[in-house]
């Protein structure tokens, strides 16, 4: 069990900024992110794009912002769990909270801060009647250990960077490797796309182009997978693993089930200091809604100096807090 | 005058008129007109949320962008005449057209 002052579900720009926020005032942060990487959306949607309107940076890169924000908070400590989503969220009798994750991750905390974006970051599902009733009975969108691989029969299926390089890696791993793709050729990076079809050609790998997923069939777990080509001709293949790799998107996910107000698929929120309707939980950032709400970096680092100064109460509740510029306190670490 | 048909998740089509000459992309017309688009990336290709399948008129549109195959060739539910609204600038060309809005898989 991890025990901490504040838990923040989300480590987009919002969630990292908030741990500086929340440092100023000694308060320590864990994060928890479903993406295995920091930085939300601007890792995740577009880490090569400037951003112009950060103050002070007249044009930055999507990830420098994120290496920045990581060097900022380092004097905090911040702890993390990366690549588990938060699907429990309790709150105790004695007013503390307990979150539990996707990998039963606990965490106990007096705060909770939801900077949760736009949601979970979850894979694209292709349109396959049934699928979902084979998601982890051998459907795997996303690959932690490729040694599960060992062996065994493979379908893959899209055609961006990580369908190939999965698919030229795990060539060597799996006893059979089949790349789905649904057009001609692929527009990911072209050294991958070249080593594909020459494993293609060595028989490494099974290639089958302008094809999509039609069928999944199995009793207890996926046994075949049936491919239709554009000529409407159709392969059943067996299949121990379908591994779609389509993207990720997106979704809302737990935490609707949380007991919190919400509107269209966002929390809302008091603007003295962006608290939920349940006493200890904050919500900011793109997760937030309240009106006149722009969903911008700017307005999210602005809603997690507020949200600490009420945080406070929470984890120190026989002190008062007092303003002091960094300038004039410097940075404590701890 | 520009016209063209609208069908949107639960198949419902609608005519959308717009007048020549406004300096807008499809995505930004069908948000202004109450559908359901998050255009989470405001229209960089980068998130497909503004994602359609064009039903009649697909061979007239003006051309794909590059980030807009790119995003496409990566989504599961991609059809042969799928599009990106916020890839395709107002113009006559979309005269006469016909989209359906695609699940988005979002949110
Ligand atoms: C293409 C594009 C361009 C943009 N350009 C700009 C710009 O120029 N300027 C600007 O200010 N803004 C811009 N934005 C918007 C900006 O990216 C968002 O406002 C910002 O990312 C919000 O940060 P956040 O930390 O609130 O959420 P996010 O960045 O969305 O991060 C939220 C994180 O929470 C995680 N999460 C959610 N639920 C759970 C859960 N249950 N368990 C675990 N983890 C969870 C998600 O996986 C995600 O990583 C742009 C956005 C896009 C897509
Ligand atoms: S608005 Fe994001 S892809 Fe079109």
């Amino acid at each position: 069990m991890i025990t901490t002052d504040i838990c923040i579900i989300g480590a987009g720009p919002v969630g990292l900024f908030a741990v500086f926020e929340a440092g100023l005032l000694k308060m320590r942060c864990h994060l928890i992110d479903s993406l295995p990487i920091i930085g939300g959306q601007l890792s995740e949607i577009y880490p090569k794009k400037p951003i112009y309107d950060i103050p002070g940076f007249p044009s930055i890169l999507a990830y420098e912002l994120v290496d920045n924000l990581k060097k900022q908070i380092e004097t905090f400590s911040p702890t993390f769990t990366l690549g588990e989503r938060v699907e429990e969220l309790q709150k105790l009798e004695d007013g503390t909270f307990l979150l539990t994750t996707s990998d039963k991750t606990q965490v106990a905390c007096k705060v909770v801060v939801i900077a949760a974006g736009l949601g979970c970051f979850e894979p694209r599902r292709p349109d396959l009647p049934g699928i979902v009733n084979y998601e982890s009975k051998g459907v795997l969108y996303m690959i932690k250990d490729p040694e599960t691989f060992r062996d065994k029969k493979i379908v893959i299926a899209g055609g961006g960077d990580s369908a190939l390089d999965w698919s030229i890696f795990l060539s060597s791993v799996a006893a059979k490797v089949t790349l789905v793709h649904r057009n001609e050729s692929f527009r990911g990076a072209p050294d991958s796309a070249e080593k594909v079809f020459e494993l293609s050609k060595e028989g490494k790998i099974d290639l089958l182009l302008s094809s999509n997923l039609t069928a999944i069939k199995g009793v207890d777990r996926i046994e075949s997978i049936t491919i239709t080509d554009k000529g409407k001709k159709t392969v059943e293949i067996p299949t121990d693993h379908l591994i779609p790799l389509f993207g990720l998107s997106p979704k809302l996910g737990p935490i609707a089930e949380w007991g919190l107000n919400l509107d269209k698929n966002a929390i809302e929120v008091n603007t003295f200091d962006y608290s939920t309707n349940i006493p200890g939980i904050f919500a900011i950032g793109d997760i937030n809604t309240y009106p006149g709400k722009l969903k911008l970096i700017l307005c999210g680092f602005h809603e997690g100096a507020l949200m600490a100064q009420s945080a406070f109460r929470f984890v120190y509740p026989t002190q008062k807090v007092s303003f002091k510029y960094t300038t004039v306190n410097g940075v404590n670490a701890f | 005058m520009i016209l063209f048909e609208v069908e949107d998740l639960q198949g419902e089509k609608r005519t959308i008129e717009i007048p020549e000459g406004i300096n807008l992309n499809l995505m930004e017309v069908l948000k202004a007109s109450d559908y359901p688009i998050a255009a989470t990336c405001g229209g960089l290709a980068l998130c497909a949320t503004c994602h359609l399948e064009v039903v009649k008129g697909f061979d007239e549109l003006p051309a794909f962008t590059e980030p807009e195959l790119d995003m496409i060739d990566t989504l599961p539910n991609a059809t042969s005449t799928s599009r990106l609204a916020c890839q395709i600038k107002l113009s006559e060309q979309l005269n006469g057209a016909s989209f359906k809005l695609m699940e988005s898989n979002e949110g």
